[in-house]
């Protein structure tokens, strides 16, 4: 250890140079990896001249789309890293058993687990789900954009802030060990005096204020500026599952916030809220952060089912079945999902009735989810489905998501949760609704909606081995798991004596395996049909014969959105105006009011990730002058007056003519 | 001075982001009605309200911390609707009842979170191991 000087303190706090792992080889060639892929993906921009354009078009823009572009972007990186992760920690887990003690140290192993919850959870999911409510719920409820523009730039440069600690914790410190909801009394600065946890609080922090300024823009945005006609009731379920999500994320947001916040003030302050001294008690963390972590779930899964909805009622070319009672189920969800959180601590000892009511309570939000499955299944149906990409997935998850319920159902019983609580049985159980429901829906989704987004369809040889992959991957690697946990192994261990059940692990590794390919397939999928963007180009805006209004306007659509904004007059308004003789208006164009691009969201999450990072390290000078910053600018920022313009009528002529001429050549 | 220019600039303000945000202009309702005289009913009843609790505390009014306890928490109910009312100007009508309904929802959660957190605690304080030979021998 290098004695610092006090100035040496003064400037760099906790910062030294051992925080740099160069002794440890795993994670120095990982470094030397990222750093040679990072810095020639820079120097490709540079050299192509690249940074004008992706700063002016894309990091400052507050064009809806484009955002959502850049969540899913973002999501997609960050499954690579959690992915990596959990690649090391299946194949450290198929090693380690008698002798061998795998290729991982267990400080190093403690951090691998909880970098991969939280990354997927916080940096892939969220952004997911975040990302396809952006591209696509404006476009939907027929707006120009979300209600507040800026704040939607904002709230995707705050969680890349967060995603960006993260990253950054790999190669300057040191993650948690805690697990990704860090308990305490280890997360507490007893047990874990180091960084990892600080690491953990600051980029959930940043990450979450972002989360919950786009939930508040998106319930604004759905309630306020729908096309008129567009009552609740004929709006399509993909925003109605929307609204709920972002209703949960407003209301069980801040109790994390407010958690995190006790966390840290007993690690910064010595505060006891946590402690088991001082009338400290740990179990309230635990208590308080389910009231987040049940919705939170939610948060994931609704949006997705909304995805099914409109998949499968596209791709079945008829009109979901049992509409109102999908809304309904998924409002009684949203209720319910606040009524179920102690069922992950049953064995805290809350006793019989407590863990008896919150039992019968998750059993009974299966049943508005059943209500769902049946009306997909109703909607397939005598449909005339089209086993295009994103049905697969839709099919997929629907095969997976039931066992992953049932399973679910299973643990809901206290007493059978005993015996399960914490096993391998619980990490197949989740794994299996988020991925077999989260994930797959999230790339029926992107199947769904790329050319939408892009303008140009994607392949689909390579999504169909994607997704096959995917699946038999998904079964290979969480089938044992469910075995094991059955026979009592229990989680985030790093090395197991009982040879027997070596075999199955390495099944789990070879799934893992599976899912590796399915990864690469996808990015295989999005390289190909970029290059064979000019084949694939959707040129009539309406690739599936599509059913709502963002299948009304090119693809991709215009910086405005719609020239005229559209009149609803049912459910499934773009079938219904096909179905009417809709014709396209061509002229009487207005001058569109839009929001100009600005710097400031960037700036303003610039300025909270360096005073993060000053908290993480205790560089008080920094972390001040970074938070005054910070507020500095948001003040200067609403002095900014010059926040919008005009698209003059004769623009959006010259755009709406080119897309008459290609609907012409379409039809031609 | 300052209440009516604000007025003025949000209503500016809406009125621009209106705009951009609407290709139509099908609404209506503006902004609350706000007068000077309302935020200072609000502030006067505030600071009533914020007094009297810190009298009952500071003075040791009440021989029972218990009682006091409870007045406080009843005037803190009372503030907040006050805040409700005079500072974030709602009631029933505004926003077409969709703050009626933010309302209602949240005020669910919120009895959800307080009264489930305080149930779950209770049983698990009642059901700790005693931690000291003390309580092993009181043990019921």
């Amino acid at each position: 250890m290098h004695d610092q000087t006090p100035l040496m303190h003064t400037l760099f706090g906790r910062l030294t140079w051992d925080a740099v792992p160069l002794h440890e080889p795993i994670l120095l060639w990982t470094f030397v990896v990222v750093a040679l892929v990072g810095g020639s993906l820079l120097a490709a921009i540079t050299y192509h001249g690249k940074w004008g354009y992706l700063w002016r078009e894309w990091f400052t823009s507050v064009d809806h789309k484009k955002i959502g572009i850049m969540y899913i972007v973002l999501a997609v990186v960050m499954l690579l890293r959690g992915f990596a992760d959990a690649l090391m920690m299946r194949l450290q887990q198929a090693m380690a058993f008698g002798d061998s003690m795998g290729y991982l140290p267990p400080h190093h192993y403690d951090q691998i687990f909880t970098a991969h919850g939280v990354i997927m959870i916080f940096f892939v999911a969220m952004p997911l789900v975040v990302g396809l409510m952006n591209v696509v719920v404006p476009l939907q409820i027929g707006a120009r954009d979300v209600a507040f523009p800026f704040l939607n730039n904002f709230s995707f440069w705050m969680t890349v802030a967060g995603a960006v600690l993260v990253m950054m914790s790999l190669f300057v410190g040191e993650f948690a060990r805690t697990g990704w909801l860090a308990y305490p009394p280890l997360s507490g600065p007893a047990y874990s005096p180091d960084v990892g946890v600080d690491y953990y609080i600051w980029s959930l922090q940043i990450a979450g204020v972002g989360t919950l300024l786009s939930g508040v823009n998106f319930i604004v945005t759905i309630v306020k500026m729908r096309a008129p006609g567009m009552t609740l009731m004929k709006m399509p379920v993909f925003t109605w599952t929307a609204l709920c999500t972002n209703v949960l994320i407003v209301a069980a947001f801040p109790v994390l916030t407010a958690v995190l916040a006790l966390l840290s003030m007993d690690r910064y302050v010595g505060t006891n809220f946590f402690s088991n001294d001082f009338g400290g008690n740990a179990m309230m963390y635990v208590n308080l952060i389910w009231i987040w972590g049940h919705p939170e779930v939610y948060i994931l899964i609704l949006p997705v089912f909304g995805v099914f909805s409109e998949v499968v009622s596209t791709f079945c070319g008829k009109r979901l079945f049992g509409y109102t009672s999908m809304v309904y189920a998924t409002v009684v969800i949203t209720i319910l999902s606040y009524l179920v959180w102690l069922h992950h601590f049953f064995t805290m000892g809350s006793g019989a009735s407590v863990n008896s009511f919150f039992g019968i309570t998750t059993m009974i939000i299966s049943i508005p989810t059943g209500a769902k499955m049946f009306n997909w299944l109703f909607t397939m149906y005598r449909g005339r489905i089209r086993f295009e990409v994103p049905m697969l997935w839709t099919m997929g998850f629907m095969f997976t998501f039931v066992i992953g319920g049932m399973t679910g159902v299973l643990l809901a019983v206290p007493p059978a949760d005993f015996v399960l609580h914490n096993s391998l049985f619980l990490i197949a159980h989740f794994h299996n609704v988020i991925i077999g429901g989260v994930l797959f829906g999230a790339f029926a989704a992107i199947n769904f909606w790329f050319p939408k987004a892009m303008g140009f369809r994607l392949e689909p040889f390579w999504g169909k081995v994607s997704f096959w992959f995917w699946l038999s991957g998904f079964w290979f690697a969480f089938t044992p798991l469910y075995i094991l946990g059955l026979m009592g192994v229990t989680r985030r261990l790093s090395h197991f004596d009982d040879p027997s059940l070596q075999i199955w692990f390495q099944i789990a590794a070879f799934g893992a395996f599976l899912v590796l390919l399915g990864i690469l397939a996808f990015l295989m999928q999005l390289f190909v049909s970029f290059r064979n963007r000019d084949q694939l180009r959707d040129t009539t805006g309406d690739p599936w014969n599509g059913r709502t209004l963002e299948w009304s306007t090119s693809s991709p659509a215009p910086a405005y959105n719609f020239a005229f904004t559209p009149v609803v007059h049912d459910q499934d308004a773009w079938a219904d105006m096909k179905q009417r003789g809709y014709t396209r208006p061509t002229q009487g164009y207005l001058p569109i009011h839009m929001p100009k691009n600005t710097p400031a969201g960037i700036v303003l999450a610039g300025f909270a990730m360096t005073c993060g990072f000053a908290l993480i390290w205790q560089i008080w000078w920094l972390a001040i002058a970074a938070f005054v910053s910070m507020v500095a600018s948001a003040i200067i920022h609403t002095f900014n007056r010059d926040r919008d313009f005009y698209i003059q009528p004769d623009e959006v002529a010259q755009v709406e003519a080119e897309r008459t001429r290609l609907l012409a050549q379409a039809q031609g | 001075m300052s209440a009516a220019s604000d007025t003025h600039h949000d209503d500016h303000d809406h009125a621009v982001d209106h705009r951009i945000v609407h290709g139509h202009d099908d609404h209506g309702e503006g902004m609350p009605h706000v007068t000077f005289k309302g935020y200072m009913t609000g502030f006067i009843l505030s600071v009533i309200l914020t007094a009297i609790p810190f009298w009952l505390v500071m003075g040791r009014v009440l021989p029972s911390a218990k009682v006091t306890i409870f007045i406080v928490l009843a005037f803190a109910v009372v503030q907040m609707l006050v805040h409700m009312v005079y500072f974030l100007h709602l009631d029933t009508r505004s926003e077409g009842g969709w703050n009626m309904l933010a309302l209602i929802f949240t005020l669910v959660l919120v009895v959800i979170t307080l009264s489930g957190s305080l149930w779950v605690m209770y049983h698990m304080n009642v059901n700790m191991m005693p931690m000291t030979a003390q309580d092993m021998r009181n043990m019921p």
